[in-house]
């Protein structure tokens, strides 16, 4: 029996090896050695454009310190956070408790608001450029038909961003909403019965006395998840105004990708790649501290 | 959409409707037409001649019907049919390979015992903060070196493992009772036939997620493409709207056909498939 024992053990170790052997060489090739290899070039003053290059320790990293687009991006990347997490993060939250309360037209809704998110955005970008056109575009035309005077949503410095936002939020809103839906559809009911016996039968009271503290760690995934996805912003810049006017919507992963691919300054370019990864991982470690604390009470 | 209401009076069924839910209900109404907007607008564009579509007065319905001319451009007179064969091939292509090399290895961690195990499991976690963002640099010059510039397995290349596809499976797996797989074994199944003929067919619920998930991913990616495909021979779907770039190809028609003709694809995908899609959303989110 024992003698067995040990041949089922050895050959299941012999078994699992073969089994994750693709994914291992895969995980080495397109993972680990590729990041090793950033993070080494980040060191270095590494260009497609030379041959050569040398060791240059942090210069990479203290050129960020001085380096003006850079800054801009930075600054670019918050603002347009700022402007998107709100609301990423309320209109789904009011859409889910509005959509929970609805009886027949439930899933209608909830298709309806999903359909963006799987949406090609490439495509969908030219769409919203067309509405927000400055001239003849849809929503210039109900301002003017309101009264208020046109806005140049893609072509102004000032306003970019916020279009950038609306656009990107069209695009996050569902895929949250499902979340908070998911959220909402574990709460027990027996607990809104108790608030009910404990007078707060109010829909505002049911909220915060039930609602909200039941959902902290929904609301904490949504929000990280979302702040991860704001840093992430490149496509709709990269088709739309490739960081026109005036570099007002070089966002941070834009001016990496232009620094690595149209300057082909490789070694610069990891730098900020490394950067842009400690960022992510720092909210990946928010995300874990504080989902060990939520109490789901 | 039963409608057991008309059983009960008119009276009742107006005490029923809370003030609060009606509001609820013309709020998600004008959100969802917001929200559509956009496609009718694509759409309707699609069957306009040039000049109506930035006309004035918009009509969903165009005055003049211009949309066989724009499809047959689109379909006949440019390359689009092969942008969608190009999608079609990489995001079955890094499916395939992802899925082949993610089932075995996420049953190894769930329910075998192998030396590394714990330093695999640590990797695979570690890596799905990683976005290609990241890695593109070496990728790209790695496949430079290798003369795979513009070609199908460049396309591929940095998705062919998903450590998202790895993990989710993983945690679908140790919900699988031991004792069945006992059981099994002491049947004289031997370990790949529990694989192929339990396991696999157990998570097809997941599989049937993450593959969904993946094609939209790699459907509407323009990252990578944007960097390793050259020429029109293997432009995507979503990369051939780049051509477009904010100043539009001047026949607006024939502009939003396109955009329609790379988008439909995914619609069609979301429609047929959102159910699988949704809960690999929940699967990975509110548990994970």
């Amino acid at each position: 029996m024992i003698d067995s024992a040990e041949r089922l053990e050895r050959r299941q170790r012999r078994l699992a090896l073969v089994l994750i052997a693709p994914a291992v060489l895969l995980i080495l090739m397109i993972y680990v050695i590729p990041m090793v290899l950033v993070l080494l070039a980040s060191f270095t003053d590494y260009s497609l454009v030379s041959n050569g290059y040398d060791w240059i320790g942090l210069d990479n990293y203290l050129r960020m310190l001085e380096d003006e687009q850079f800054g801009n991006a930075l600054r670019n990347t918050v603002v347009y956070a700022l402007v998107f997490l709100p609301g990423a993060f309320f209109i789904p939250l009011f859409l889910a408790i509005a959509i929970q309360s609805q009886k027949r037209f439930r899933s209608a809704f909830e298709i309806v608001y999903f359909m963006p998110v799987t949406s090609t955005l490439t495509a969908m970008a030219l769409v919203w450029s067309a509405l927000m056109d400055s001239r003849q575009g849809i929503l210039n035309n109900v301002l003017t038909a309101a009264g208020l005077p046109p806005i140049n949503f893609l072509g102004s410095p000032d306003v970019v961003l916020y279009s950038l936002a609306g656009i990107s939020l069209w695009s996050i809103i569902g895929f949250n909403m499902v979340l908070f839906l998911a959220g909402l559809t574990a709460i027990p009911s027996r607990l809104y019965d108790a608030a009910d016996i404990d007078g707060a039968s109010h829909p505002v009271d049911r909220f915060l006395s039930v609602t909200w503290p039941m959902l902290a760690p929904t609301s904490l995934f949504v929000a990280v998840t979302s702040s991860i996805t704001a840093f992430k912003l490149f496509d709709v810049v990269a088709i739309l105004t490739q960081g026109k006017p005036a570099h007002a919507s070089e966002v941070f992963l834009y001016l990496t990708f232009l620094e690595g691919f149209e300057y082909f300054n490789m070694g610069y370019s990891a730098a900020l790649s490394v950067v842009f990864l400690g960022v992510i991982f720092l909210f990946a470690l928010v995300q874990t501290l504080l989902a060990d604390r939520t109490v789901y009470r | 959409m039963t409608d057991t209401a008309a059983a009960f009076p008119l009276r009742l069924r107006i005490a029923a409707l809370k003030p609060g839910r009606v509001l609820g209900f013309l709020i998600l109404a004008c959100g969802a037409w917001a929200v559509v907007f956009p496609y009718v607008w694509m759409i309707s564009s699609s069957l306009k001649p040039t000049d109506e579509v930035y006309d004035a007065d918009f009509t969903i319905w165009p005055k003049t019907f211009a949309g066989v001319q724009n499809y047959w451009d689109v379909l006949v007179g440019q390359p689009y049919p092969m942008f969608l064969f190009n999608s079609l091939i990489v995001c079955v292509g890094i499916l395939a390979v992802q899925l082949i090399t993610a089932v075995p290895a996420a049953y190894a961690l769930a329910k075998l015992r192998f030396r590394g195990q714990t330093i695999l499991l640590g990797t695979v976690v570690a890596c799905l903060t990683i976005p290609i963002n990241v890695t593109s640099i070496p990728l790209y010059l790695g496949v430079v070196k290798a003369g795979l510039l513009d070609t199908y397995l460049s396309m591929m290349l940095p998705f062919l493992v998903s450590v998202f596809a790895i993990f989710l499976f993983r945690q679908f797996f140790q919900a699988y009772p031991d004792s069945i797989i006992q059981a099994a074994r002491v049947d004289g199944f031997s370990e790949i036939e529990i694989v192929l003929r339990l396991i696999v067919p157990a998570a097809i619920p997941a599989v049937a997620a993450f593959s969904v998930f993946s094609i939209v991913a790699h459907w509407n990616d323009l990252y990578w493409p944007l960097i390793v495909v050259q020429s029109q021979e293997k432009m995507t779907a979503s990369l051939s709207m780049m051509q477009y770039r904010s100043e539009f190809d001047t026949n607006y028609g024939r502009t939003f056909a396109a955009a329609t003709v790379v988008s439909i694809p995914m619609l069609i995908v979301f429609l047929f498939a959102r159910r699988a899609f949704v809960r690999g959303i929940t699967m990975s989110g509110v548990k994970g």
